[in-house]
């Protein structure tokens, strides 16, 4: 099992004390596998993918991504399995400005050293970025930075890649464009995929699905 | 991962030129300003080393007269038949006034080890005593030129505008044969031999010091260009401080995405940190540069200065000292430190997930102006401490740092409650939407304004200190140079008939009687005054006591000068010893402005009483034909006209040397002024490229671009008036402590304050031009912002 998620619990301290957000989560994904996590908002979803990737830390529980326990690691190593392991693709795209795309996709493989230019250039034709290489972020659309933030995740050669709502910012056509395009490369590099979506057309392109409500899931 | 996490930090500058130039300017300005005073200052100091390690000055005890400047001949061999291992030293002026070499003769068989060029220097002793030359740098050497006898050897090391030879040498060439000034002690002498009182009475010891009598005077002048440097550097850091805080907020979406990438949070601060250092080096070495050429303007003016207030002989050409460029890069790099710790730490700080959030940013800078305030109000009340309980040169300038500091942390904070007011009863709608989107602005802009402040202040506060200093000493002038003629004899039988001949032709004649002296343990001067209605008249005293001119005419009581008051702990009522059995009452004190060391006044008969040895050799003479006695003085008394001095040509020197002391004060005002200029023109420039977001609603709810571009103006003047406003009081407050506090600690005398509103408001019409000056551009930018760039901030996918 890559993905080994036990009694994770996470709380934050609100106005009137503590507000508990993830109250116990138990969860496994595959290697390859495809899960589609949904909820209503303030159910703990993007929570729940920020603590598997190491952004946050969680107040108890197990999270054992390939056999390693990221809730017993120190800052510098959960940055580690995120540099080298881990695939994040934000809802905001959250590129380089001052980079060019070409340097965007290629940037997380680098930080990995796991760059590679013959697959990078792939990736770009294969998301149709092969003639915005030496564009800027600004200057592209919306769906075509979210596809360079999709490059940028899978040139690293992650075991997994969590989506924040991939498509939240595109609208229905563009993102069923980036969405099938997504899927197809995750399928190629054999990668498993944790995407949060609103979506439950997009939810039921995944392998699985598994709602959250109130911090636990459904 | 280093050079992909560097690559990364720097495509931000590549895409920010205008930032990168903001930053590396300010620290280039800001190194400038400061190294250039440091320069200067280490010239000095260097040509101060220079005469004392040539003259032995501070090196070993001297003897010296008790009375007078001359030791007989006979005295120094008296004393070496007694033992004593002492080497004799002579000196005077040589050359025709204004480039005059002060030339010493020493004996090199006797001079302590190591003193002047001889055995250790160029030449071996044989080699001098048979040669007789005259050694000094090339500048003075070439002033000598053709005006000595004696062969003119070069040593770079000699002081400058001094001259080294051989004592006989030097009495033949001075007309001083027989003569000595001083006498050098050896730092070991015999034991056993006589005591000095039994040999030489009439001379007295002076102990060896650390540093030499020049560098000792002139230390509170270099004190105040230091606290100048200062002050420019820290207008310029408040550019970096501006331009660093901008750079890590728009980086802040970038260093989430790099952490969230996997860059650990140790490593992206080191290349944080590490990019920094590069870019103060960078402007380190700029400012350097920059500083260099600051330096080699004003030293010449300094040069002038230092001659003119106290007769140290600086260098008037720089050189590179690596003490001097290697503080001023590090000066650099401690600036940056200063300026982007607080960015580094909030970076190091915020949780990952939030550092780009607004919210939490917000929460954090609310904690920050909450600490503002706090150190602003403390820094205030210490300042306040100080004034009341504080003592010394060194508390002078922190009274300063803090008044000044504490202000400028005030002024946001200030500046927001004005603009709370303005909003709270802005009538139309365009006004409150101006208000209050100026008061948002503040924060982006508040780093320059406050380097506005401090430069508006500092020129406020330096202004009214030289106005203040420059109508006191005309004032002072008009009274110490009454006399419309100043005349001088050779010899005493010529002064004796040159005050018979002058007193039938003038209505007063007085004799500049004066002998150096030791009052309360200070170096002074005691003058005899012949007292009549020009002094009555003429002389304003600070303090006096009742029937004053009557009691110092009858020798009953004597005037002392704000130095050697303020000093001694004395004033008036208090007893000084002037002699060994007179003891005085003091009746007056008189402000005595440009004088270095303390001088007391007695009548003329109990001066001569004191020391009859003494003839006055010059005079003031009081007539109301000034033309008329001029010519019966060369034409019928055949004085030379070279002795005879009107009283404008002394006034107008007098006040020639004063200009010149502030040339350098000015000239760093002017570039302080400059710099805070340049900050706030790089702000506006900075932030109209964020504004947009802001602007455009305003645009499409219907206000045009050009109206836009118009406020945008009119916020830039506002916020200059406003700063302006508040920069008068604290410019004041500055000048107070300049003359109330600084002056007295550093010079001894305290000055008059008085205000000048015109040259105030003629500094406030500079700050608006420079405010319009420096948003004129980006205004015009904003005015021409493409529709499409404004409808981008609408659209969803950008």
């Amino acid at each position: 099992m890559l993905l080994h998620v036990k009694h994770l619990k996470k709380s934050y301290s609100g106005a009137e004390g503590s507000v508990p957000v993830l109250r116990g989560i138990d969860m496994e994904v595959a290697a390859g596998e495809t899960l589609a996590l949904t909820g209503e908002s303030g159910s703990g979803k993007s929570t729940l993918l920020h603590l598997i990737g190491g952004l946050d830390t969680a107040d108890s529980g197990l999270i054992e991504l390939d056999g390693q326990d990221i809730t017993a690691m120190d800052d510098t190593q959960r940055a580690a399995v995120r540099r080298t392991r881990i695939g994040i693709i934000f809802q905001q795209f959250n590129l380089i400005p001052s980079l060019d795309i070409a340097a965007n996709i290629a940037f997380q493989a680098r930080l990995a050293g796991t760059y590679d230019v013959g697959s990078t250039d792939d990736l770009a034709k294969a998301l149709g970025l092969a003639t915005h290489l030496r564009k800027y972020p600004e200057q592209l659309s919306g769906g075509q930075q979210q596809r360079v933030a999709i490059a940028r995740a899978l040139a690293a050669r992650p075991q997994l890649i969590l989506a924040d709502e991939p498509t939240g910012n595109l609208d229905e056509s563009t993102a069923a464009d980036v969405m099938s395009q997504m899927l197809a490369l995750v399928a190629q590099t054999g990668a498993a995929l944790i995407m949060v979506t609103h979506s439950p057309r997009l939810a039921g392109q995944m392998g699985r699905h598994l709602h959250l409500r109130q911090g636990l899931l459904a | 991962m280093t050079a992909t996490g560097l690559s990364a930090l720097w495509s931000h500058w590549r895409r920010n030129p205008l930032q990168l130039f903001t930053l590396v300017a300010g620290l280039a300005l800001a190194t400038a300003l400061w190294s250039g005073v440091q320069a200067v200052n280490a010239e000095a100091r260097a040509s101060y080393d220079a005469a004392a390690a040539t003259l032995g000055e501070g090196q070993y005890d001297q003897l010296l007269p008790a009375v007078g400047s001359d030791i007989a001949q006979e005295t120094f061999i008296a004393l070496r038949r007694a033992g004593w291992l002492v080497g004799p030293v002579v000196e005077g002026q040589i050359g025709p006034a204004g480039t005059q070499v002060r030339l010493v003769g020493i004996d090199p068989l006797t001079a302590p080890g190591g003193l002047g060029p001889v055995g250790g220097g160029s030449m071996d002793l044989p080699q001098f005593l048979s040669e007789q030359p005259v050694f000094a740098n090339a500048a003075t050497a070439a002033k000598l030129e053709g005006l000595i006898d004696a062969p003119l050897v070069i040593e770079p090391t000699i002081a400058p505008d001094t001259a080294i030879t051989d004592i006989f040498v030097a009495q033949r060439l001075l007309g001083a044969q027989g003569r000595l000034n001083r006498l050098i002690l050896a730092p070991e002498q015999p034991v056993g031999r006589p005591a000095l009182e039994n040999i030489a009475p009439d001379l007295t010891r002076r102990a060896a010091q650390g540093g030499s009598d020049v560098g000792r005077l002139t230390d509170s002048f270099h004190l105040n260009l230091t606290a100048f440097g200062l002050l420019s550097f820290a207008v310029g850091i408040f550019i970096v401080h501006g331009a660093i805080g901008l750079a890590f907020e728009q980086r802040r979406a970038m260093v989430r995405t790099l952490r969230a990438l996997g860059m650990p949070l140790r490593r992206l601060i080191v290349l944080m940190a590490s990019e920094l250092l590069v870019l103060a080096l960078i402007g380190g070495v700029l400012g350097v540069s920059l500083g260099y050429i600051v330096a080699a303007t004003l030293l010449p003016d300094v040069a002038a200065t230092l001659k003119g207030l106290y007769g140290a002989q600086v260098s008037g050409a720089l050189q590179l000292r690596p003490a001097w460029w290697l503080s001023g890069l590090a000066i650099s790099v401690l600036g940056t430190a200063i300026a982007a710790t607080g960015a580094l730490i909030s970076v190091a700080r915020m949780p990952l997930l939030a550092s780009a959030q607004p919210r939490a940013w917000a929460t954090y800078r609310a904690r920050v102006r909450q600490i503002q305030m706090a150190v602003s109000v403390a820094l205030l009340a210490t300042a306040l401490i100080l004034v009341l309980v504080g003592e010394g040169l060194v508390m002078g300038f922190g009274l300063l740092a803090c008044l000044l500091i504490g202000a400028a942390l005030a002024l946001p904070l200030v500046l927001d409650g004005m603009l709370w007011l303005a909003s709270v009863r802005a009538r139309s709608v365009v006004a409150q939407w101006f208000w209050a989107d100026t008061r948002q602005q503040l924060p982006g802009l508040s780093l320059a304004l406050m380097a506005l402040l401090l430069a508006m202040a500092a020129n406020v506060g330096v202004s009214t200190m030289v106005s203040s200093f420059r109508l006191t000493f005309t004032g002072f002038l008009d009274q110490r140079l009454a006399s419309e003629i100043y005349v001088s004899a050779q010899s005493v039988q010529q002064a004796r008939a040159l005050e018979a001949f002058a007193a039938p032709l003038t209505s007063e004649v007085l004799p500049l009687l004066s002998v150096e002296a030791t009052l309360a343990g200070l170096p002074a001067e005691l003058y005899g005054a012949r007292i009549g209605a020009t002094y009555r008249d003429n002389w304003g005293l600070l303090a006096a006591a009742p029937n004053v001119w009557d009691s110092v005419a009858a020798g009953d009581a004597l005037l002392v000068n704000e130095q050697l008051a303020r000093r001694a702990g004395l004033w008036v009522g208090d007893d000084l010893r002037i002699g060994p059995q007179t003891v005085l009452p003091i009746a007056g004190v008189f402000g005595d402005y440009g004088n270095p060391i303390g001088q007391a006044i007695v009548s003329e008969p109990l001066f001569s009483t004191l020391h009859p040895q003494v003839t006055a050799l010059r005079f003031g003479l009081r007539t109301d034909d000034a033309e008329a006695l001029r010519n019966a003085l060369t034409d019928d008394f055949g004085l030379p006209a070279g002795n005879i001095t009107d009283q404008a040509q002394i006034k107008a020197f007098s006040l020639a040397v004063f200009e010149r002391t502030f040339t350098v004060t000015a000239a760093l005002n002017v570039l302080t002024l400059s710099v805070a200029g340049f900050a706030i023109f790089m702000s506006l420039l900075t932030l109209a490229g964020m504004r947009l977001p802001q602007l455009a609603p305003a645009w499409a709810l219907g206000m045009t671009r050009r109206r836009l571009g118009q406020l945008e103006l009119m916020r830039a003047v506002v916020l200059a008036v406003l700063t302006t406003a508040c920069a008068l009081p604290l410019g004041l407050a500055l000048a107070w402590v300049l003359l109330a506090v600084v002056n007295v600690e550093a010079f001894g005398w305290r000055l008059p304050m008085y205000v000048f509103p015109r040259d105030y408001a003629v500094l406030g019409l500079f700050a608006l031009a420079a405010a319009l000056l420096a948003a004129a551009w980006p205004a015009r930018r904003l005015a021409r912002t493409p529709p499409a760039d404004l409808l981008k901030v609408f659209a969803n996918e950008r």
